[in-house]
């Protein structure tokens, strides 16, 4: 498992802390600082689950607990750009098996594996809720691909490629 | 903003909004509705959206508003754009690519000749 | 349906029309409208000057959008027993362009616009979901006004009580009795939650109407917070839906501002504020326990019910759970009243449904329509139908917990209990459409796979069960299944309903018993002929080139991924079946249908 630098990444562990400190009087806020985490370290490295326990007081193994359970933590770094492919009903009956196919052929990787150069990791995720649109595909937290054939492919991960 | 306390100030931003939304003292001739749902995204609206802000400022269109909403239902025509002229019928155009968002400027809101072949409905939602 | 479906006729007010005889036309259309009880139902609307005033007096009939002109009493009279009552544009009236040519009504050949009743979607599309003003403008937070103003917290449960209003989000559970049991509950705090984990695959009208019009649902929040005496609301929503999320932010930040949030509301003692908590991408967290577990920060497990979440839900406080389209129902309920809404629907489901229509089917899309409307009308005349004149073969429902429902239900009547009784439930309202291509038995193991993933692992029926049935039915699309593993399926499937802990695994075996049930024969096809009849399952099929239409344009045999294709240029060429992956790739290019995939 990659491990954070403690120096370099004391920035990010500071923002964090900062965040923590606005929730002071809510109850329940795990799952709201493991999102922030996660949106500030890219994924959960073992280091920040230590530290989150700490600050929040709890035993690290609950956290392990709760970041196992859930789809959306990751213990492991993921690409710059997440491609997420929509594996829900509608998708499904509209091939997104082939988008999927063509992505991990395009990019020569597994699900959830992270592309050499670091930019890519693909996902198959349950429904994305734009089944109108199926099948589709969702690059980072905004880009969303619609009605998609598997010769848009290249076209989509060239245009990240290039930046 | 002070907080609203009475149905007689809820009333006056009502009445206030209405005209608003019909645009009768915004200054503008009418707006431009994209919508920009989850689906409309995906089938492209944020291109559209682009296109609809590049054309206005080279057809020298300034009295028209570009504003954004939900989902029309509409997904199988998205992206989907309203036009809505001051006392004109709204006119809601499908399938509006970033190349048709242009013609739409062009023709609708520069000439206002409506583009007939995109027309989903005209009226309200 | 007729008097339903139309519900407003606007009626320009511009000093043309005034003086070209508005008045005398209002009033002839509100006392016609009276005679046939109509006028809860349709509302007259006076507008601005709608700018063609030479042809006064002018009226517009929504929702169709029809367009009428040179009015008087008579003929409004008969636009009320015409178009109102029978749904029939009265020609005469009709609005003419400026060179005399009809104005072309764009949606007279979409049913999608005139079958629809939009209550909870009425804002989408229309408002600019981040102006709090624009939603006002709608009549926003008038009902929110009225409650507090007008209403003891008692009268406003029985006005959602007695307009029949049932839980959206699947179960169908009335939401006035809910209210009641969380007021009569005992406790100094309580919580009133927005479940806004829309995780069916295939739904998507809670996406579509907070992203749209977020405000409904604080405001539906706020009334059922009064109501039941809530002092702190948690929505949750799923990470999936990041822009539903930005829009929820904007929204709730101005109701506080406004002073629909927060300390003192409109003035009254009463208090009330709204949390965002986001989900973590696991879908047994629409469940309400376990939505609930999530919340508070914890693995999202279900428990055993009861205690109820209202007797015991957030940290042991009673909490009222609702769904995102449940809420947007309310302000309308509140505003125009329990009779108006009760008037729309079937006997026992009130009101209108938004419904997902996806997959297979032309117009897919957000739909919202009167329980109570035929399968066959959503499916054929508001979706119009299956494209690529294909055959319908199944509509699913309800998502995982729900089933398919084949072509000869489709004049079953949409409602609660109908659906029920075919096996399959309302569920969020996805409709997921299904054409002759599609294999049942892959469908079911698709679902399988889906609760596999997605079951928590607390009970074993739900963690186990699933798992053996995916290996079965597994087994059956490799065409190694056999009679025995059908009623293994079968009973494996009744027993995990009867003994699992929550809905998930409760309702897991849905698919795979409602598709056993209507398509039987489908079934038997994979096990004693090893036959897949949709030509889908990739173990029973073969791909062959018809030697009498291949040209040999090479085509097919450029695009094999494993290079199974081989013959000469400009002679039929052959698929070697040992090598051949079944992608389809082949029959994708192919100009000539050449290509076909046969099952024994």
């Amino acid at each position: 498992m990659a491990g954070i630098d403690v120096v370099a990444d004391k920035g990010k562990l500071s923002k964090l802390d900062e965040y923590i400190d606005t929730l002071k009087n809510k109850d329940g806020i795990l799952i709201n600082v493991l999102h922030k985490a996660q949106e500030i370290f890219g994924y959960l490295p073992d280091e920040v689950i230590d530290h989150i326990a700490d600050r929040l007081n709890l035993p690290p193994s609950k956290i392990f607990g709760v970041v196992t359970f859930y789809n959306f933590f990751s213990r492991k770094p993921k690409g710059k750009y997440q491609v997420k492919i929509c594996l829900g009903t509608a998708c499904y009956v509209k091939g997104a098996g082939k988008i999927l196919e063509r992505f991990l052929e395009e990019l020569g990787v597994q699900p959830e594996e992270v592309t050499q150069d670091g930019l890519f990791s693909v996902h198959p995720v349950r429904c994305l809720g734009a089944c109108s649109m199926a099948p589709v595909v969702l690059v980072g937290e905004r880009d969303f691909y619609g009605r998609l054939t598997p010769n848009d492919v290249p076209t989509i991960i060239k245009k990240y490629r290039e930046g | 903003m002070p907080k609203i306390k009475s149905l007689e100030e809820l009333m006056k931003i009502k009445e206030d909004a209405i005209k608003d939304l019909k645009l009768r003292q915004s200054g503008k001739r009418g707006k431009v509705i994209v919508a920009m749902g989850t689906c409309g995204i995906a089938a492209g609206a944020k291109e559209t959206l682009k296109a609809i802000v590049d054309a206005i400022n080279e057809f020298g269109v300034d009295d028209i508003a570009v504003v954004q909403s939900g989902c029309m239902g509409l997904c199988d025509v998205e992206p989907t754009v309203e036009v809505s002229l001051m006392d004109e019928e709204p006119v809601i155009y499908g399938n509006v690519t970033p190349e048709q968002a242009r013609r739409i400027v062009e023709k609708h809101l520069k000439n206002g000749e409506i583009v007939a072949d995109l027309v989903v409905k005209r009226g309200e939602v | 349906m007729a008097a339903v479906a139309t519900n407003t006729i606007l009626i320009c007010a511009g000093g043309a029309c005034i003086s070209a005889g508005e008045e005398s036309v209002k009033d002839a259309f509100k006392d016609e409208l009276k005679k046939f009880a109509l006028d809860t139902v349709v509302s007259v609307v006076e507008t601005g000057c709608m700018g063609a005033c030479n042809l006064g007096p002018l009226a517009v009939v929504y929702p169709e959008g029809v367009f009428y002109q040179k009015l008087t009493p008579d003929a409004a009279r008969k636009i009320v027993r015409e178009h109102i009552l029978k749904g029939r544009v009265v020609e005469e009236y009709l609005y003419k362009g400026p060179e005399g040519e009809i104005k072309p009504q764009a949606q007279e050949e979409l049913p999608f616009f005139t079958k629809q009743v939009k209550i909870a979607t009425r804002n989408l599309g229309v408002i600019d979901p981040t102006d709090i003003d624009e939603y006002i403008g709608r009549d926003g937070y008038f009902a929110l006004v009225k409650a507090v103003k007008e209403m003891t917290p008692e009268q406003v449960i029985e006005e959602i009580k007695a307009s029949g209003l049932r839980g959206r989000g699947g179960a169908g559970f009335p939401t006035g009795l809910k209210w009641e049991l969380g007021r009569k509950s005992k406790g100094d705090t309580k919580y009133i939650v927005c479940n806004a984990d829309e995780g069916d695959p295939g739904a998507f009208m809670d996406r579509a109407i907070l992203e749209g019009d977020p405000h409904t649902v604080i405001e539906g929040m706020v009334i059922g917070a009064y109501a039941i005496g809530a002092s702190q609301g948690y929505i949750y929503v799923r990470a999936e839906y990041p822009l539903a999320i930005e829009r929820l932010n904007i929204a709730i930040e101005k109701a506080r501002e406004y002073g629909f949030l927060g300390k003192n509301i409109l003035g009254s003692d009463f208090c009330f504020d709204i949390e965002l908590r986001i989900g973590a991408g696991a879908f047994v967290c629409g469940e309400e326990t376990a939505l609930m577990a999530s919340i508070e920060g914890e693995r999202g497990q279900p428990r055993v019910k009861p205690p109820y979440p209202v007797q015991s839900g957030l940290w042991g406080k009673p909490t009222v759970i609702n769904n995102v389209e449940t809420f947007a129902n309310i302000p309308p309920i509140i505003l125009k009243g329990a009779k108006w809404f009760a008037s729309i629907g079937t006997e026992t489901s009130k009101g209108t449904k938004v419904f997902a229509l996806a997959g297979k089917i032309r117009n897919t899309g957000l739909v919202e329509v009167p329980m109570g409307i035929t399968l066959r009308e959503l499916i054929f005349e508001i979706g119009g139908g299956i494209p690529g004149n294909k055959k319908f073969k199944a509509v699913q429902t309800g998502g995982p917990s729900g089933g398919c429902i084949p072509a000869e239900y489709l004049d079953t009547p949409v409602d609660y209990e109908s659906l029920k009784e075919l096996g399959t439930i309302m569920g969020s309202g996805g409709m997921v459409v299904m054409d002759e291509d599609d294999c049942m038995v892959d469908v079911a193991k698709f679902f399988l796979e889906f609760t596999v993933d997605e079951s928590c692992g607390k009970c074993t029926p739900c963690r186990e069960g699933t798992r053996v049935m995916l290996d079965i039915l597994e087994k059956i699309t490799n065409g190694e299944g056999t009679k025995e593993d059908l009623e293994k399926l079968k009973q494996l499937g009744e027993f995990i309903s009867n003994s699992s802990l929550c809905g998930l695994g409760q309702t897991a075996p849905n698919p795979v018993l409602s598709t056993m049930r209507y398509f039987w024969d489908e079934y038997l096809a994979h096990v004693e002929e090893k036959r897949c009849p949709a030509k889908k399952c990739k173990a029973l099929i073969r791909f062959v080139i018809d030697h009498d239409k291949c040209v040999g344009c090479t085509a097919c045999a450029k695009v094999c991924p494993v290079n199974a294709i081989t013959g000469e240029v400009r002679k039929p060429h052959t698929i070697n079946d040992d090598e051949c992956i079944r992608c389809g790739s082949c029959i994708e290019v192919c100009r000539f249908n050449a290509i076909s995939k046969v099952s024994p």
